[in-house]
């Protein structure tokens, strides 16, 4: 019975951990949202690509694995600022479904580009590190890594979008887009500045998920809908609502994994996700 | 120091001025009147390059505004205090300043102790977002947020508008005490008694053209108001 | 245009007696059952409810059939209404609460998405008897030289599949241009423009909506049921799941989903694009994995930025802009004197 309670515990242990690393990967979607009012279906892959960048920076070319962390974040960031200059921008005042479609050619095209690249084998970073005990669990070093950074970067997100000039502009922006330049501000240099940032976050992201799982050219097809759900749960643009729905949805997926099969955990939380559309579909913070 | 020359400017196919001239003098308190629809505020977005211009000159200070990017106005010394007020609703009041200071950061501090000295109330409600305010601290707080940038000019798009009268007598002696302070005003209403005992000079404009123009207490005395506001 | 049309399909038929090797008439099925998905798909999709989850009916379509027929011995017949009604439910799960909620375009499609995804788990997690990621074949009914089986919807001649499906697809267009003349569409095309507005003067946005999402979903998975009896290979990646749901999109908007026959078109284009592209890089097309995928997504990005109505809806409008500058030019009076 003890031995029961120990693994229930760790399987939330490990939900909390999951729900800070889905946050920091919400959180960036959910600033280009709420902010230049664009989803980017292809956030996944940009994400990939981010891997990527890290496991050839450093298994390739032997940078140290820090070094190779920032230049991957460094990679996103400017890749999303490209493709909003370039892919979005020019749609931006079209249907709002042209630019998520503009996008999901982009997935088609991140994807190739990686297959092309990379092949279709899977690579893994091969960073081993000791699990931390905790009396009788037993918690992945990585993950626990991992959270802190999220946590790091969620709050580094807080901080320059409230102490900051450009932070400010960003929040301001998404209130009242028409007036910007009565400010001396321009809105396209706000929507650049905010895709990199949206971008960096992604980067961020990649740099914690490839010390855990293994890169392929098509994963971004496994956590990418994850990463829709939860910011639709928690209210598309709302970063508090993606956080609280991403820890409720780790939730789900870990202990509903740790009751059943781990893929019945994904199911359950999906289902979850089908029932709160059913009842609020703006999403638990979303605004009505 | 503004010239307005010959301006024609509209939404698309609908054109809403035609061929309009005015000039503002350093220092003066201009305003123009006319009733709903004459084309008041297209003339101030005009001037502000919020909309292009299809037609005429803007000049500030002799520097042609026509080429100039929406958001490198505020640079030229003009700033925009826009119809209904168009504060930031989810920030706070302070952040409202703030982002009327965007184009001055390093006189942030000092524009800001300025600006809580001319309106104490907004120093209260500082950090309160800015749609919980009543609509004449909204006002206020919206013209601060304009003041912020240190303009030589201030464009103020109908401020009495949708406020209660007891109100629109403070913002009226608010603007009065700008202009003492040395800004130059260009002020667009539709409440004209008011308006006229603030201002030096006005301009009648109707269905986007000026009809008369002159010193404000010859416009308030001559029946012309009456006859364009009534339609006769 | 209808004696056009006529011919047209007449000539279409006759296509099976003109000798055309066994791959040519596989890639002319594909191409139909594809355009009739597409077609399927711009009922909706024209409307501006644009789903990204229909992978989600078509792989219920799928799935449906192959499970009913290998593991209780149930007909195609039975397991196709069966699979139709699935579908129709999921459709009315998830589209009553968007439509009663006014959960419209990103929301709408990131919802669409969540479900084509859930139905692609829940068919993986499933797989002591779907068979998960490698996929499920349905049993033969074609034993001792029987070449068909109708109880089974098995035919191994391709010649009678072409009929079938050349047949639904006609279907699928005659529904298209049903649903376009309804008022349900007028009301939608209010809908889509100010909702508000149109809910005011007493269009029922709710069940309007409702009713063409049944209609697209119900289609659908019936294209689900026969790319499964057809390919007689069905894998969850690619019946199911964002993939697909988005190759539908772009085929629709390829081809330019205002116009009937504009899903077909792009279903033509898809299929060229992929075939030409074998065709060009012969062996490099194995080396380079992936390569029709980069062409795809590079087109889509450079349609949607540049020709956002279509192929077809592109040259319509080119036409009927010619037209107009001719028709101007002859009725109106010239210049030269000449009365």
């Amino acid at each position: 019975m003890e031995i029961f309670d120990i693994f229930l515990l760790e399987a939330v242990v490990n939900g909390i951990l999951l729900g800070g690393l889905l946050a920091l990967l919400s959180l960036g979607l959910n600033l280009i949202f709420g902010v230049i009012d664009v989803v980017w279906i292809c956030y996944a892959e940009l994400i990939m690509i981010g891997m990527y960048t890290v496991f050839v920076l450093h298994t390739q070319y032997g940078w140290p694995l820090v070094a190779a962390m920032a230049a991957g974040v460094g990679v996103v960031a400017a890749l999303g600022a490209a493709m909003h200059q370039f892919v979005i921008r020019p749609v931006l005042a079209a249907e709002p479904i042209n630019q998520l479609l503009v996008t999901g050619g982009m997935l088609f095209l991140l994807q190739a580009a990686a297959t092309l690249a990379f092949g279709i084998d899977f690579r893994n970073l091969g960073v081993r590190m000791t699990p931390i005990v905790v009396g009788e669990m037993s918690i992945s070093a990585p993950r626990v890594i991992a959270f802190a950074a999220a946590l790091a970067g969620v709050a580094a997100t807080w901080l320059l979008l409230t102490r900051t000039y450009i932070g400010t502009a960003i929040r301001a922006i998404s209130q009242d887009r028409a007036i910007m330049p009565l400010m001396g501000v321009n809105p396209d240099r706000v929507f650049l500045v905010t895709s990199a940032l949206g971008g960096a976050l992604a980067g961020l992201g990649a740099c914690l998920l490839v010390l855990q799982y293994d890169i392929h050219p098509a994963i971004g097809l496994t956590f990418g809908p994850i990463v829709f759900l939860i910011c639709v749960l928690g209210g598309l643009g709302n970063m508090l609502g993606g956080l609280v729905a991403s820890f409720i949805f780790a939730q789900f997926i870990s202990v509903g994994g740790f009751f059943l099969h781990i893929e019945w955990g994904y199911v359950i939380a999906f289902a979850f996700f089908i029932a709160v559309m059913f009842w609020r579909p703006q999403g638990i913070l979303g605004a009505r | 120091m503004l010239a307005v020359s010959n301006l024609s400017a509209g939404y698309g196919s609908f054109q809403a001025l035609f061929g309009v001239t005015l000039e503002v003098r350093a220092g003066e308190a201009v305003a123009v009147i006319g009733p709903n629809g004459a084309g008041k505020t297209t003339l101030l977005r005009a001037i502000s390059k919020l909309i292009e211009a299809s037609a005429g000159e803007i000049t500030m200070e002799g520097t042609r505004l026509n080429e100039l990017p929406a958001h490198e106005v505020i640079g030229r010394g003009i700033a925009h205090v826009p119809e209904n007020r168009r504060l930031f609703p989810r920030l706070t009041v302070e952040e409202n300043l703030r982002m009327g200071a965007f184009s001055a950061r390093r006189k942030f501090a000092e524009r800001l102790r300025f600006a809580y000295g001319l309106f104490p109330r907004l120093e209260e409600r500082r950090d309160q977002p800015a749609g919980t305010l009543s609509g004449g601290e909204q006002q206020m707080c919206a013209i601060a947020r304009a003041l912020m940038s240190g303009p030589k000019l201030l464009l103020l798009d109908e401020p009495s508008a949708g406020l209660a009268p007891v109100v629109v007598q403070s913002i009226f002696a608010l603007v009065k005490r700008i202009c003492a302070e040395g800004y130059t005003v260009l002020i667009v209403e539709q409440n004209v008694q008011q308006v006229l005992k603030v201002v030096d000079r006005a301009y009648l404009l109707e269905t986007g053209r000026i009809r008369s123009s002159g010193a404000a207490a010859t416009l308030a005395a001559s029946g012309e108001i009456q006859r364009s506001y009534l339609g006769l | 245009m209808k004696p056009l049309a006529f011919a047209g399909v007449a000539l279409l038929a006759l296509l099976p007696l003109t000798g055309i090797g066994n791959y040519p008439l596989h890639l002319v099925i594909m191409c139909l059952l594809w355009a009739y998905v597409y077609t399927s798909w711009s009922i909706m999709g024209r409307l501006g409810m644009v789903s990204l989850g229909h992978g989600a009916f078509l792989g219920i379509g799928a799935y449906a059939v192959v499970m009913f027929w290998n593991h209780f011995g149930l007909s195609p017949w039975i397991g196709a209404p069966v699979a139709v009604l699935l579908s129709l439910a999921l459709a009315v799960v998830i589209g009553l609460p968007c439509f009663r909620f006014r959960i419209v375009g990103h929301y709408f499609a990131l919802v669409t998405l969540a479900l084509s995804e859930v139905t692609r788990l829940v068919i993986v997690a499933l797989r002591d008897y779907t068979g998960g990621s490698l996929g499920a074949t349905p049993n033969t009914a074609l034993a001792q030289g029987n070449a068909w089986s109708l109880a089974a919807v098995q035919f191994s001649d391709k010649w009678v599949w072409f009929y079938v499906i050349l047949a639904v697809w006609l279907v699928g267009l005659w529904i298209w241009a049903r649903v376009d003349r309804s008022m349900t569409r007028l009301a939608l095309e209010a809908i889509s423009q100010e909702e508000d507005a149109a809910a005011s003067i007493g269009i029922n946005v709710t069940r309007s909506k409702l009713f063409v999402t049944l209609i697209s979903a119900g289609m659908t998975s019936i294209g689900g049921v026969l790319y499964a009896q057809y390919q007689l290979y069905i894998n969850p990646e690619t019946v199911s799941g964002i993939g697909i749901s988005l190759q539908m999109v772009f085929g629709a908007i390829a081809g330019g989903m205002f116009v009937m026959l504009g899903p077909t078109v792009g279903a033509v284009f898809t299929l060229l694009l992929q075939e030409g592209l074998r065709l060009a890089l012969g062996d490099a097309f194995k080396q380079f994995p992936a390569l029709d995928l980069a062409v795809y997504g590079l087109m889509l990005v450079l349609f949607i930025i540049y020709m956002p109505k279509g192929i077809l809806g592109a040259a319509l409008e080119w036409r009927s802009r010619l037209t107009h500058r001719i028709s101007i030019s002859n009725s109106s009076p010239s210049i030269g004197g000449r009365q």
